[in-house]
């Protein structure tokens, strides 16, 4: 676990009541020009995300987690086919804060793999399968630090080590094809780690693994996260995942933040429809749910994008829906125990929910 | 896991696999022996053979081959035929690797920036590549060269400009698929520049077709010069290339085809070799041929 992290990460507190925040997304939203007209794939979406915390964005498929991520990196196509609006202000360890958005492309450059690293859903095709992988580990070094090919190849060695791959060095000259899933998620997770960076965005790192290896892998992040201090966000629309690693949730739906707040409170008591039937539609193994009635689904589609209907996107799969619903989209409102929910019955449904 | 690092390496395997497919295709290899054959002859032959080949020898014009160490015959002005075709062969073989390399250097660079820019950069670029293409390849040749003083560097160098146009539509549509894969993501996650993802992570998986391609260009440039210099534009006599030796056998087609038939076979077996090579080449790096 050493040579790699400096001592200053990994005697930053993990508490987070004291810890500083990282990044500040604001009103972030992002557009694609389409052939039938602009596509919102997110609409206004603000949080801040603190050093050591792990942040679960969770949601449907096209509900905008993933190009909420994509965004904050500036990884999405670029203007004219996207346009992004907000601002994603972010505080490097010299404690400057800067917009992301606005930022210079060299200067984001240093940012990528450096402050903030990302790891995908695939690990199969996020290598090179040309590179061996030690050569790719040490060329993540080499975009942000001045050193030496041989130097940076005993860091990757040693990076390997960290992320549970045994016999690292002699792993170094191995090609993409040769390793596992779980192994190949391991060293992207190496490449990612290899700058100790402030933010890593983990987009459904576990989906595409299999359920031990998922459970290795979870593991795994944790552990790094405890001695670098870095903050997580944690893309998936696995709940069970989210119970395990994060510290806070957010749901999004269409786009949209419908509910966000500590992960006891939601998963226990989610106020929002969509986070609930999100909730029953999870598996679950205990006696009691065993033989009875069949998994509850989510009646409906996500709306399509390109026409959401004018109220609250969620209404026309909504069993709590009022005429009032379909009139305007509801504002994020502020519930008890600091959370925030977009909807204009919570009171109702958590009153019924007692 | 240690099952599979106990077996030989990764690049080893896939490329002894693909040595396998291109060992299989009879013909490539035959390409191979000949090209192997003719380059070697080109450099070595000429000093090995007793008879310089602009030597002038009046008293045995038109010898027919064999004729007393002439194993080729003379031509007109009684000169060795056969040193003279390798001293071509020098000339021919090197425009031909020579266009080869400049045009796939040329084609490739094109094809990176337009796959990679997308875009008004890509439209910008592919239309030239077919306006470029819209030209007919000879007659192109035929005016540039009217131009310009022919030597083996400019005849190079016009060949190289009519034919790095399908190099650059061969590369521009391979990195223009590869661009969306998730490894390209990841580079530029990791903060890689705009010409490393292009060089170091879009390029060496492309290389696949662009060998195909470039040796397919070597085939055509040497047939391309033999037009030229058949044409009398190109190679200008007395220094022989196997076009304007052609070009000047045309006359004693009746009386001495020898001198026709040799430079002919040379073109013929030089240009299906490359050709050969080309195509064992294609079957070789797809790896779909493994099914059969």
């Amino acid at each position: 676990m050493q040579g790699t992290l400096s001592p200053a990460r990994v005697a930053m507190p993990a508490a987070r009541t004291a810890a500083e925040a990282v990044l500040n997304v604001r009103d972030l939203s992002v557009t694609f020009a389409t052939e039938k007209g602009p596509l919102v794939a997110v609409r206004e979406v603000s949080f801040d995300l603190r050093a050591g915390e792990t942040l679960a964005l969770v949601g449907e498929s096209g509900s905008g987690k993933s190009v909420t991520s994509l965004a904050i990196m500036r990884l999405t196509p670029s203007a004219p086919r996207v346009k992004l609006g907000g601002s994603v202000q972010f505080t490097d360890g010299k404690g400057r804060t800067r917009d992301l958005l606005t930022l210079e492309a060299d200067a984001m450059r240093g940012i990528r793999g450096n402050e903030i690293s990302m790891i995908f859903q695939e690990p199969m095709t996020s290598l090179n399968p040309v590179h061996r992988i030690g050569d790719q580990i040490a060329e993540a070094i080499t975009f942000h630090e001045k050193t030496g090919t041989r130097a940076a190849l005993e860091r990757a060695a040693q990076l390997l080590d960290q992320v549970g791959i045994p016999d690292a060095r002699r792993r170094l000259s191995a090609y993409p094809h040769q390793l596992s899933g779980g192994m190949r998620q391991r060293v992207m997770i190496a490449m990612a780690l290899a700058c100790n960076p402030r933010v890593l965005i983990a987009d459904e790192p576990t989906t595409a693994l299999d359920v031990t290896v998922q459970a290795q892998i979870l593991e795994l992040l944790k552990e790094l996260q405890s001695a670098t201090g870095m903050a997580v966000i944690f893309v998936t629309h696995n709940l069970g995942v989210v119970a395990e690693v994060a510290d806070r949730v957010m749901v999004m739906y269409a786009g949209a933040i419908v509910e966000r707040g500590d992960v006891v409170p939601v998963m226990t008591r989610p106020l929002m429809p969509y986070t609930q039937g999100l909730l029953h539609s999870v598996p679950r193994l205990d006696p009691e749910a065993l033989g009875r009635e069949p998994l509850e689904a989510i009646p409906g589609n996500v709306p399509d994008p390109l026409r959401q209907p004018p109220g609250c996107a969620f209404a026309p799969r909504c069993r709590h829906v009022e005429p009032a619903c379909e009139a305007a989209m509801p504002a994020l409102e502020e519930a008890d125990g600091g959370r925030q929910v977009r909807c204009r019955r919570w009171r109702a449904i958590d009153e019924a929910q007692r | 896991m240690t099952a599979s690092l106990a077996q030989s390496s990764p690049a080893v395997k896939t490329g002894s696999r693909a040595w396998r497919r291109f060992c299989r295709h009879r013909l490539a290899l035959f390409g191979i022996a000949a090209i192997v054959l003719l380059v070697l002859a080109s450099v070595v032959g000429p000093s090995l053979i007793p008879f310089d080949s602009l030597k002038i020898d009046i008293r045995h014009r038109f010898a027919p081959p064999p004729f007393e160490g002439h194993l080729f015959g003379t031509d007109q002005l009684g000169r060795d035929l056969l040193v003279r075709l390798l001293m071509a062969g020098r000339i021919s073989l090197s425009i031909g690797f020579a266009a080869m390399i400049v045009s796939t250097a040329f084609g490739t660079l094109i094809g990176v920036a337009a796959g990679y820019y997308g875009g008004a950069v890509r439209v910008a670029l592919m239309r030239f590549v077919d306006a470029m293409l819209c030209f007919p390849q000879i007659f192109l040749l035929l005016v540039l060269a009217a131009f310009i003083q022919p030597n083996v560097v400019t005849l190079t160098l016009v060949i190289a400009a009519s034919s790095w146009m399908e190099v650059a539509r061969v590369v521009e549509g391979q990195v223009r698929s590869l661009r969306e894969r998730d490894f390209i993501l990841a580079a530029e996650m990791l903060g890689a520049s705009g010409r490393y993802v292009m060089f170091r992570e879009l390029l060496p998986n492309a290389i696949g077709p662009i060998i195909v391609a470039a040796t397919l260009t070597v085939a055509r440039a040497i047939l391309l010069e033999a037009y030229v210099s058949f044409l009398g534009y190109g190679i200008q006599p007395p220094m022989a290339s196997w076009g304007n030796m052609l070009n000047n056998a045309q006359q004693y087609l009746g009386s001495a085809p020898w001198l026709a038939i040799f430079p002919g076979l040379m073109i013929t077996l030089a240009v299906s070799s490359f050709n050969f090579v080309g195509d064992g080449l294609r079957d070789a790096l797809d790896a779909r041929f493994d099914l059969n």
